[in-house]
């Protein structure tokens, strides 16, 4: 397979359509603050040598013109406001541009991570839901949030602070230089060693950062199992065994953190004193030069000045730069997803009728890295109209089947065909398909929304009567008119819990505003009472009319009015027929019937 | 259903003090630390403000005199100067770091035993992620706050005041104009500083909304293809990812124009010590050596000024975090045991097992009547019942019609609002909770099992079990094929909250575990719901042996398995509203009767078809 991102950089290029032009702008705003930050030294030494002092002017043609344009030395010396000032303006205009980096930075970084987040999420809607089996939730999230974290600052703050400091270092000791050269090179000798030392310790400790967090990571689970698990402690009497684990890891933990801190500690007072010798490097030559007569004392002024403004930036330049080799994970974190394969549908993909009979045509299917096959050579016919009742175990391979049926997994076309009517679903556009095949998920999931908008969030603007009717069709509208909010009662997070009853009822409605020609509903009646149960059933088949309905259910009053059951066990179809015929079988259906009405004999 | 209530703290009660004093005990604990590491802190900062001084001294006298006279002893002490500075930053910064670690430390352990003795009405009105930040977020930042924060001030702090004294010692007449311009940057930046807080709230709100959504789509991505949602999906992110950006620039904006400010600021100081700096210099009134050391003041001075008002804003910040905490801390169990009953027999911590009692298993109910703390209507009222040992109650009804307050108030994880609940003929207030817990087993609805090997999950009820009694509490419930299959036997991992199983497997463990116990009471919580006809049929005649001989009671879903318990407790809306045995409930034709009969009413009714 040609992979659409196959190095990092591509990547990186391709999130940075758009941010691009911001990122060029801020990092020309930052050169000329620095160039700024140069300028103001500059003046202080000219100020103190020929308008303090009594030194001759010693200013290039430029800066010489515009002191002319100020009235020349002796106005300058009369005036000294006019100097206070020109440090202003120079002030402001650094401001200015500081602004102007800050800003297009920011504006650069956001729409950085904004096309990088999108990009991500509508990614991971369209691809294969078998991707998602393999891939771990809490992982995808990482990536998604954390991982796109750490890109975000590595382009727009680690390569920009980057690019700056390299900008500022070649700039602070080229006007060095211009003043005297000797003592550039005593404050330039410091740079490699302190941006080596700092680059050593920081990918040395970088690895104990990561044992920190997994250590972290561990204490924070011992706190969620015990808070979910509350019931458990408590009925056992572990109460004591809790904290002891919890104490013993905690002190783990911070023991772990309390050794980094001292490391963490030896290495910055070790830095200040590179530091410090730094400044004392330039403080010597620079008065040495003085004396010898080749440096004034305002020189020496601005020598120190740019020194000072070369220090903090060089002692970041190290954690920088080993940061940013961290951020080489990152990036294929995130190119791993870029790089998945979405669905996709064949060329020319059709929309056929979808009121047609539902044809299994030698079905069978086999999990990735699954041992055996889920379903073996399935050969089913479901007339248009009808109702299939599937019953089957657990693994019997009942979901399995209808995640063909909506091509949430894909059918190899060796395996055998599911057609509708004459179409192959191999061939119908995927949306089409599963607009119109309803399906009620055996684990329905309810979005963090309100209840109104969970029921209609299938159709575009739904009406309020429309999501009513909806309810009343899944017995949900009396439940939801005992809450305060009424259909506008937010669930999930922040708000109410539903019962596993009442959930399946939402998703039972969700799919019935749609209208569609195939409902299945997947053991979506399990944590429904029985009363409630038939009810639903009852309404159901008011409104199918026309539609073809699977239903699958391990309880047999769910199923037993289909106009044909299938009982589906280890993959293949064991038995089939109506209820009746099914009963006279003796078989597992049998089995199973007998099992769950045993306490009916008793009743008399 | 339970409409989650806001958390307790967030009514408008208020703590003295922001509940600050309640913490004071965890920092007392390292007061010398913490005044060693404040000292040498402000003494470090204080050196910083004063090494412009060496340079001067270079330019007044090296240079201003034109001699070398003595620059070896002036590099040694410069040196010396650095040497002495770095170690008492050592000292000061780990210092503070193992502050900030043992602080955290011992908050955590407090929080966390704390949360040991509390009831259920805690756990009920709190959500397990709430509580998980109070013990894990919360702590660190108060940590940070006692080391980081407050070592930022006295640095920032310790530095303004050197520079200041400095400065008026050897020039008040500049250092007055320095000091006129203070107080404009002050408020200047406390009014930025504000603004900037309410911005990064609502970043960090947009953020977690975004986080939100992704883990909707992806823990919803079968729901989301099978409605073919996906178009809506993505819109709806583009909206929230754009309110993003848009805030995200908006605060970025303000935040240049703050910075911006302050760097003109230092701009606008250095221009005055310039110009009148300048002229006091040329007048020959101060040496150029002074100059200089105010014209490094003028560019370093607001940079800590700013760090201090940050620091503060944080703090600022910090104190609702406080006073979560100290909520939590002082949150009192509404069950507890008496001092009489801790004395006699012993506590969570050092229980006293020689006075303990063999608990038989009669439980009774005497003239119940029960509300939950946080609910308006009694549950129970007036409600007597008496099972005597080895009787099987069995609960039935809807779900979410309150099955499990009768199972919560003889567990003992509420207590009765009236009346009281007897364990073998004494009030069960007289006798430890540890001793009730240790006789009860309890299998819940939805198993729970935690991170360890199936070997600790089942110690959980017997800490001291051996192999071969595992072994034997697994063939009576029909799991020992389960462990079998698992490559390493009971040394296999079953992951956080049991998640390499299926929920049958999780089911099956969590009942040996309870049997491994051997308890004189035992609890089913619809244990038998969710798992196919066949699994729940081993589960169901494993019930029947365990029960054999134990008081029990079992909440169950379906009617059939239920109908040889000795009595049956119909509930109904929060109430109890019937009771008897199956034949005489069914005799009675109520609403018991209504349940069965339609439960199966279709099937009799097919049969005769």
């Amino acid at each position: 397979m040609i992979k659409k991102y196959d190095s990092n950089f591509k990547l990186i290029w391709h999130f940075l359509k758009g941010s691009l032009p911001f990122f060029v702008l801020s990092l020309i705003s930052a050169g000329m603050v620095s160039f700024m930050d140069m300028v103001n030294p500059k003046i202080v030494s000219f100020t103190v040598d020929s308008v303090i002092g009594d030194a001759p002017s010693v200013l290039s043609s430029p800066a010489a013109s515009l002191v002319d344009m100020a009235g020349g030395l002796e106005t300058l010396k009369a005036q000294p406001l006019i100097i206070a000032l020109a440090v202003a303006c120079v002030g402001i205009l650094a401001a200015l541009f500081r602004y102007a980096f800050r800003l297009s930075n920011a504006a650069g970084a956001e729409t950085f991570v904004r096309r990088m987040r999108d990009e991500l999420f509508i990614h991971i809607m369209g691809l294969p839901y078998v991707w998602h089996g393999e891939n771990s939730t809490g992982d995808i999230i990482q990536r998604c949030t954390s991982d796109v974290q750490t890109v975000k600052r590595f382009v727009s703050e680690q390569l920009v602070q980057l690019i700056r400091t390299v900008i500022l270092i070649a700039m602070a000791l080229y006007f060095m230089a211009g003043i005297n050269v000797t003592v550039m090179l005593g404050a330039a000798a410091f740079i490699p060693i302190i941006v080596c030392y700092s680059m050593i310790f920081h990918s040395r400790i970088g690895t104990a950062f990561r044992k920190v967090d997994t250590e972290e990571g561990k204490l924070s689970s011992i706190v969620q199992e015990n808070l979910t698990g509350v019931r458990v402690v408590r009925a056992f009497g572990r109460e004591v065994y809790e904290q002891e684990r919890f104490e013993k890891q905690n002190a783990y933990y911070t023991g772990f953190w309390i050794h980094l801190m001292r490391l963490m500690s030896a290495f910055w007072s070790s830095a200040d004193i590179l530091t410090g010798m730094q400044n004392l490097t330039v403080l010597f030559l620079g008065t040495r030069a003085c004396l010898n007569g080749t440096l004034t004392t305002g020189s020496l002024i601005a020598l120190i000045s740019y020194n000072l403004m070369l220090i903090w930036p060089v002692r970041m330049l190290g954690r920088v730069i080993t940061e940013m080799s961290k951020a080489g994970i990152s990036i294929d974190r995130i190119r791993y997803i870029m790089n998945s394969e979405p669905e996709k549908d064949r060329e020319g993909a059709l929309e056929p009728p979808m009121d047609r009979d539902i044809i299994f045509d030698h079905v069978s299917y086999s999990y990735e890295g699954g041992t055996g096959e889920a379903l073996h050579d399935i050969s089913l016919t479901i007339p248009a109209g009808t109702t299939l009742g599937i019953l089957g175990g657990t693994g019997s391979g009942k979901s399995t089947l209808m995640y063909l049926l909506e091509r949430l997994y894909t059918l190899p076309p060796e395996k055998g065909r599911i057609m509708i009517g004459d179409a192959d679903i191999a061939d119908i556009s995927k949306g089409y398909l599963r607009r119109n095949i309803g399906m009620v998920l055996q684990e329905p999931y309810l979005f963090s929304r309100t209840l109104s908008e969970n029921i209609g969030i299938a159709v575009d603007r739904p009406g309020m009567d429309q999501v009513r009717k909806a309810a009343r069709l899944a017995s949900i509208d009396d439940a939801i008119e005992t809450f305060t909010a009424g259909y506008e009662t937010a669930v999930g997070e922040r708000g109410v819990t539903l019962s596993g009853g009442q959930k399946q009822r939402t998703a039972i409605a969700q799919m019935l505003i749609r209208k569609s020609p195939v409902m299945v509903f997947d053991d979506s009646l399990s944590a429904v009472d029985t009363e409630t149960d038939m009810k639903i059933r009852h309404a159901i088949r008011e409104v199918s009319g026309q539609s073809t309905v699977i239903l699958i259910a391990h309880r047999i009053t769910t199923l037993m009015n289909a106009d044909r059951i299938i009982v589906l066990d280890k993959g293949r179809i064991r038995e089939q027929g109506t209820h009746d015929e099914l009963l006279l079988q003796n078989g597992l259906y049998r089995k199973i019937y007998d099992l769950q009405t045993a306490g009916l004999t008793d009743a008399g | 259903m339970r409409v989650k209530a806001m958390p307790n703290d967030e009514k408008n009660l208020k703590l003295p003090f922001f509940g600050i004093p309640r913490l004071f005990p965890y920092i007392k604990k390292y007061r010398v630390r913490i005044m060693v590491m404040v000292l040498l802190g402000g003494a470090s900062s204080a050196i910083d403000a004063f090494y412009p001084l060496f340079n001067r001294y270079a330019l007044d006298h090296y240079i201003g005199e034109r001699t070398m006279e003595g620059i070896g002893l002036f590099i040694a002490l410069y040196l010396a100067v650095i040497v002495f500075q770095a170690s008492i930053n050592y000292y000061s910064a780990f210092s503070c770091g193992r502050v900030e670690m043992s602080v955290n430390k011992d908050l955590r352990d407090a929080a966390f035993g704390h949360l040991q003795t509390l009831s259920f009405s805690y756990y009920n009105q709190n959500s397990v992620g709430y509580i998980h930040a109070r013990v894990m977020s919360d702590t660190g930042l108060i940590g940070e706050s006692v080391s980081w924060r407050l070592m930022n001030l006295v640095w920032s702090g310790a530095y303004v005041i050197g520079v200041l004294a400095v400065m008026l010692a050897i020039n008040p007449k500049l250092a007055f104009y320095i000091l006129m311009l203070l107080p404009a940057a002050v408020l200047l930046m406390t009014y930025f500083q504000r603004k900037l807080v309410l911005y990064n709230r609502k970043i960090r709100e947009i953020n977690s909304q975004i986080t939100g959504s992704y883990n909707e789509g992806i823990t919803g991505i079968r729901t989301i293809k099978v409605l073919n949602i996906e178009d809506k999906m993505n819109r709806d992110f583009r909206g929230e990812t754009l309110n993003m950006k848009r805030t995200s620039i908006r605060e970025a904006h303000f935040r240049a124009f703050f910075i911006s400010t302050v760097t003109m600021m230092s701009a606008v100081v250095l221009s005055l010590v310039l110009w009148q700096g300048g002229k006091l210099t040329r007048e020959g009134l101060m040496q150029i050596g002074t100059l200089s050391v105010f014209m490094s003041y003028a560019i370093e001075l607001l940079e800590p000024v700013q760090g201090i008002i940050e620091t503060l804003s944080a703090l600022a910040g910090i104190q609702v975090n406080i006073e979560r905490l100290t909520r939590l801390l002082n949150e009192e169990s509404d069950v507890a045991d008496s001092p009489e009953v801790i004395e006699k027999y012993g506590d969570m911590f050092h229980p006293r097992k020689e006075n303990w009692e063999e608990l038989m298993g009669d439980v009774e109910f005497e003239d119940v009547s029960f509300r939950y703390p946080d609910g308006d209507e009694y549950v129970l009222e007036h409600f007597n019942l008496k099972v005597p040992r080895g009787t099987n109650v069995a609960i039935v009804g809807e779900t979410g019609a309150g099955k499990s307050t009768l199972v919560n108030l003889v567990c003992r994880f509420f207590e009765p609002t009236k009346g009281r609940v007897l364990i073998d003929g004494r009030d069960a207030r007289e006798r430890s909770q540890l001793w009730l817990h240790s006789n009860i087993g309890y299998v819940l609805q939805s198993p729970h099992l935690f991170s360890g090997s199936v070997r600790d999950n089942l110690r959980y009820g017997k800490p001291d079990a051996t192999d071969e009694e595992i072994m034997e509490a697994l063939k009576v419930v029909s799991a020992d094929g389960v462990v079998k299959r698992m490559d390493k036997g009971l040394d296999s991992d079953v992951g956080e909250g049991g998640s390499l199983l299926s929920t049958g497997e999780k089911q099956l463990l969590s009942f040996a575990r309870a049997v491994l116990a051997d308890p004189r009471i035992l609890v089913l919580d619809e244990a038998t719901s969710s798992i196919d006809t066949v699994t729940e049929k081993i589960i169901q005649s494993a019930i029947d042996r365990v029960i054999k001989g134990r008081t029990s009671f079992v909440i169950a879903h379906r009617l059939s398995t239920i109908v040889d318990a000795d009595v049956i407790l119909v509930v109904k809306g929060g109430q109890i509203i019937d009771r008897g045995t199956h034949k005489e409930l069914m005799k009675r034709r109520g609403y018991y009767y209504d349940l069965y009969t339609r439960q199966y009413e279709e099937l009799l009714w097919g049969q005769h078809d």
